[in-house]
């Protein structure tokens, strides 16, 4: 796992929105909730690897653009009935910069 | 621990299916308001009522059935008191007192007895081998009666005692129904249905002794036999009387609640006295009482809304349906259909092949159906039965229903019964018939919903509907809960689009969050079904004021583009009405070649579509695009698509009309108005109809002396030809009829319902009669069209690629090395 690494300014993502923050390993998506908290995820559905940073946010959840996974933030896992889990990232905010730290290589695409 | 203290205290009287819906409910509403206790009589966790009968035909085990274990009420800390019976409500201390005298307090009191068989007070009714049809008991005495003895008698031939009477015969015994009318489940069947299921019946070796009425029940030391009113006399090992069942309200009763032919409840389930609600079997509503499983979800639903103080749901009685849980018989019944002068009825009989369709109208709606033989269009039917649907321009085919009307979608499959588990019933998410009756009984799902989050079958384009209904019919024996009268627009509120749509113009709520403050809905910040529909609400209620939120648009309208399976886009410039030039040609050429892009097509609207862009060089590929004079085709909106036109007269030797020109000057007029969802036109000029006019959205058929305008025709999930709206004289009033036409179903359509579903909703005749006869609406329409157009015309790609709209959109936040 890396270090805290500074990836941008809060502002830069929209409320209920995300961005994409490029690795090697690929892309990992940066969330930002009504309530201003951010979580980081591998930008990959479980289900047909549908890149999440496109997909709705609501409340602490996204939904996949292509077929409709829920996906929690925090925990990476798939809502039920739905099954599956995305590698997830510490990611955290200070002083409205955003941190992140990529733990092991994101998913091998 | 101090909440414990301070929370109220919820006792439950039933431990059956409406009781525990109610609870799930609650739960799902208010997790942490009440402590909950639940007394039952019977000694076993809550299960499924309606299968006892596959149970006692060895078609399923009781495990099978149960619903909620033992386990389930500890993990939500309900306090189960199984094996106890409530002798008494103490309303003056609020407290109910069980048979062994425990006095239990209580600030709501939740009735849910349920209701019992009814015994014919006839002589020899307490002799041992008589006995009712209602609990797991009664299934375990008649499944023991069966290995003993051979002959046995059922008294009723409804519903229950039909599958009583089944399920023996099953189990090897000789069967006699006796009934006291001349019809069999007089209350669902006509007497043509009626007689149709007899003679099947017979063929499988059921004996019937019916008009019959049973006078006494012999024997000494147990039944020996019946006699009836002809003095005829049968011998019998077993007689289960199946006559009907009776709600169960004397706890109610006795504590001076008021009661009739059950517990009198209001709307919104309670009692006259406000502490106490009650549900299911045992209750009165609406001077109806109710013996089937939908109708007590709905009431469980409404209940566990006003239990967690909500308030707002209230309960208006239940339409039901029925099917007889007899394996190899399909019987489908719903609402009513005695004859009368004011109805209407429409009748298909083939008697070889044994099949029956009756049909019931009134004033221009489905009020009833009997089906026998083949019941794939059951709950379609009922479908509109309950919507109340306007069904007259599909009279003449509506016997033959769905799949003949281009509804039923591309599957050519007719009775569920007879597929195999192999056979696919969801094409888009390739779910079989296996896999959805194996998450039905193992599940233990009763609804649509249900089955779509769990099997995701139905769940995409929603073809398939009525034969996932078929299925859970066919596995849960028809009664299983249909999708409510009132859809709710999504999970997150309660609320139908309709009531969302006319508050939203009431309040003048202008924003999603006030929506959803002044709705109360149920969640944080919607979902991804109700946000996108919401934006699109105010953005077509408040034109000019409301602001557009990105955030609540699905990623193809966010970006003005296609997302495609591998996370890239594709990019369809807008060509008017088809038309293009050498130089747009080779501009797309050559932005096509200088990014790369894989695939270059053309659609079937007449565009080319660039397939495989990257997300971050759509705003390069836009403003190249821009550059050569094209602008976004809006293939990706619920809006404005593409005018598909022909030739016409200016190059066609058959055309009538300058059909291209037309079609140009309704897309340059129209484009970028956003709609409930997507919205295709065409322009033929001449009845040759090339341009495939009459299975658009909109279609203009050019004829030598004007224009003909059609409406609501599909070509995609369903196949449907348009209605011919009316016939002007000039390009002016067609454009005018077509623009006001577009605004009023963007006034009225449901989010994501095509234009031909919100003229089946509406009727034909109630939009002919606000845009065509109504000469000063349809000016006021398309005057309110013309003013959104003011806020609706920019090209976004523009906006995008040259005036930096939504920069960071395209762009990496950061890019990391990670060495």
């Amino acid at each position: 796992m890396t270090g805290w690494i500074e990836i941008g300014a809060l502002d830069d993502i929209p409320r209920l929105g995300s961005r994409v923050v490029r690795t090697p390993g690929g892309n990992i998506a940066v969330f930002r909730t009504e309530s201003d908290e951010v979580f980081a995820l591998d930008d990959r559905c479980p289900h047909k690897g549908g890149p999440l940073s496109q997909g709705i946010v609501h409340n602490k959840r996204v939904t996949c653009p292509l077929h409709n996974f829920v996906i929690e933030l925090a925990s990476g896992q798939a809502v039920a009935p739905d099954e599956g889990c995305t590698h997830t990232h510490p990611a955290k905010v200070e002083n409205g910069i955003v941190w992140l730290s990529v733990r092991q290589a994101a998913a091998v695409s | 621990m101090l909440d414990k203290v301070t929370k109220q205290k919820l006792v439950v009287i039933g431990n059956g299916m409406a009781g525990i819906r109610t609870v799930e409910a609650l739960l799902e509403r208010a997790p942490d308001l009440y402590d909950i206790t639940v007394f039952g009589s019977e000694p076993y966790g809550n299960y499924n009522r309606i299968l006892l009968s596959p149970v006692l035909a060895g078609e399923k085990t009781v495990d099978d059935i149960m619903l909620n274990t033992v386990d389930w009420y500890e993990d939500n800390n309900i306090a189960l008191r199984k094996g106890e019976t409530i002798s008494m409500i103490d309303r003056r201390t609020c407290e109910v007192v069980t048979d062994a005298g425990d006095r239990v307090p209580y600030d709501r009191l939740l009735i849910a007895t349920g209701s019992n068989p009814i015994m014919l007070p006839l002589p020899g009714k307490e002799l041992p081998g008589v006995i009712g049809f209602r609990d797991i008991y009664d299934v375990d005495r008649m499944i023991k009666a069966s290995t003993d003895y051979r002959n046995a008698v059922v008294i009723g031939g409804g519903l229950l005692g039909l599958e009583a009477a089944n399920g023996l015969m099953k189990r090897g015994m000789n069967v006699t129904v006796v009934h006291l009318l001349d019809t069999l489940m007089e209350r669902q069947l006509d007497p043509v249905a009626g007689g149709l299921l007899r003679k099947s019946l017979e063929e499988r070796g059921m004996v019937f002794k019916m008009p019959a009425q049973t006078q006494a029940i012999l024997g000494e030391d147990r039944v020996t036999g019946a006699r009836f009113g002809d003095g005829t006399e049968l011998a019998a090992d077993l007689v289960v009387m199946a006559v009907g069942i009776r709600p169960n309200f004397e706890l109610a009763k006795k504590a001076g609640l008021h009661c009739e032919r059950g517990v009198v409840v209001s709307d919104t389930m309670q009692t006259y006295d406000g502490r106490i609600y009650a549900v299911g079997e045992c209750v009165q509503h609406r001077r109806q009482t109710y013996g089937l499983v939908a109708p007590l979800f709905d009431q469980a639903k409404v209940c566990a809304n006003h239990l967690a103080m909500k308030g707002f749901a209230t309960y208006d009685g239940s339409v039901t349906s029925t099917k007889l849980k007899v394996t190899g018989i399909d019987l489908f019944s719903a609402g009513d259909f005695a004859p009368g002068p004011d109805k209407e009825e429409i009748v298909l009989q083939d008697a070889n092949r044994g099949v029956y369709k009756r049909i019931i109208l009134k004033d221009k709606k489905i009020v009833g159906a009997v089906l026998y033989g083949d019941t794939i269009d059951g709950p379609w039917y009922f479908q509109h039965l309950r919507d109340g649907t306007d069904v007259s321009h599909m009279r003449e085919r509506l016997v033959f229903g769905a799949a003949n009307l281009g509804e039923g979608g591309v599957s050519g499959q007719n009775s569920v019964a007879a597929m195999s588990d192999e056979t696919e019933i969801c094409g888009c998410n390739g779910v079989c018939k296996g896999a959805i009756v194996k998450a039905i009984s193992e599940k233990k799902l009763f609804t649509l919903d249900d089955v779509r989050a769990h099997t995701k079958a139905s769940s995409s384009c929603g073809s398939c509907t009525g034969l996932v209904e078929q299925v859970l019919a066919f596995t849960l024996g028809g009664d299983y809960s249909a999708a409510p009268k009132v859809k709710p627009l999504c999970k997150c509120t309660d609320h139908s689009h309709d009531d969302v749509r006319r508050v939203i113009i009431e309040q003048q709520l202008k924003t999603i969050p006030a929506v959803m403050r002044f709705m109360e809905w149920k969640t944080l910040n919607g979902c991804h079904s109700c946000r996108p529909a919401l934006n699109y609400y105010l953005l077509a209620t408040w034109p000019g004021e409301y602001r557009d939120d990105q955030q609540s648009r699905f990623i193809n309208e966010r970006v003005h583009a296609n997302i495609q399976k591998d996370g890239t886009y594709s990019v369809v410039p807008r060509m008017w009405g088809g038309v293009t030039t050498p130089s747009e040609l080779r501009a797309i050429a050559d932005v096509a070649e200088k990014f790369n892009i894989p695939t270059v097509k053309v659609t079937g609207g007449q565009r080319i579509d660039l397939l495989g862009v990257k997300k971050e060089d759509l705003p390069a590929v836009w403003a190249d695009l821009n550059d050569a004079g094209m602008v976004s085709g809006h293939a990706y909106a619920k809006g404005l698509r593409t005018v598909k036109t022909c030739v016409g007269s200016e190059w066609c030797r058959f055309g009538t009309q300058d059909s291209t020109g037309l079609g140009v000057k309704l897309e340059k007029f129209m484009w970028g108005s956003w709609t409930p969802a997507k919205v295709k036109l065409g322009v033929s000029g001449c009845p040759r109809n090339c341009a495939e006019a009459t299975c658009k959205d909109v279609g203009v058929v050019c004829v030598d002396s004007g224009y003909e305008i059609h409406f609501a025709g599909a070509a995609g999930l369903h196949i449907k030809g348009t209605e011919f709206l009316t016939k002007v004289e000039t390009e002016d009033e067609t454009l005018e009829v077509i623009v006001a036409l577009t605004q009023l179903y963007r006034e009225e359509g449901w989010y994501l319902e095509r234009m031909y579903k919100w003229c089946d909703r509406v009727g034909l005749e109630q939009i002919r009669k606000r845009v065509v006869d109504d000469v000063a609406n349809r000016k006021a329409l398309f005057g309110r069209f013309a003013h959104s157009q003011q806020f609706a015309q920019t090209d976004p790609w523009a906006e995008r690629a040259s005036r930096g709209v939504d920069r960071n959109e395209f762009a990496p936040l950061a890019e990391l090395e990670l060495a």
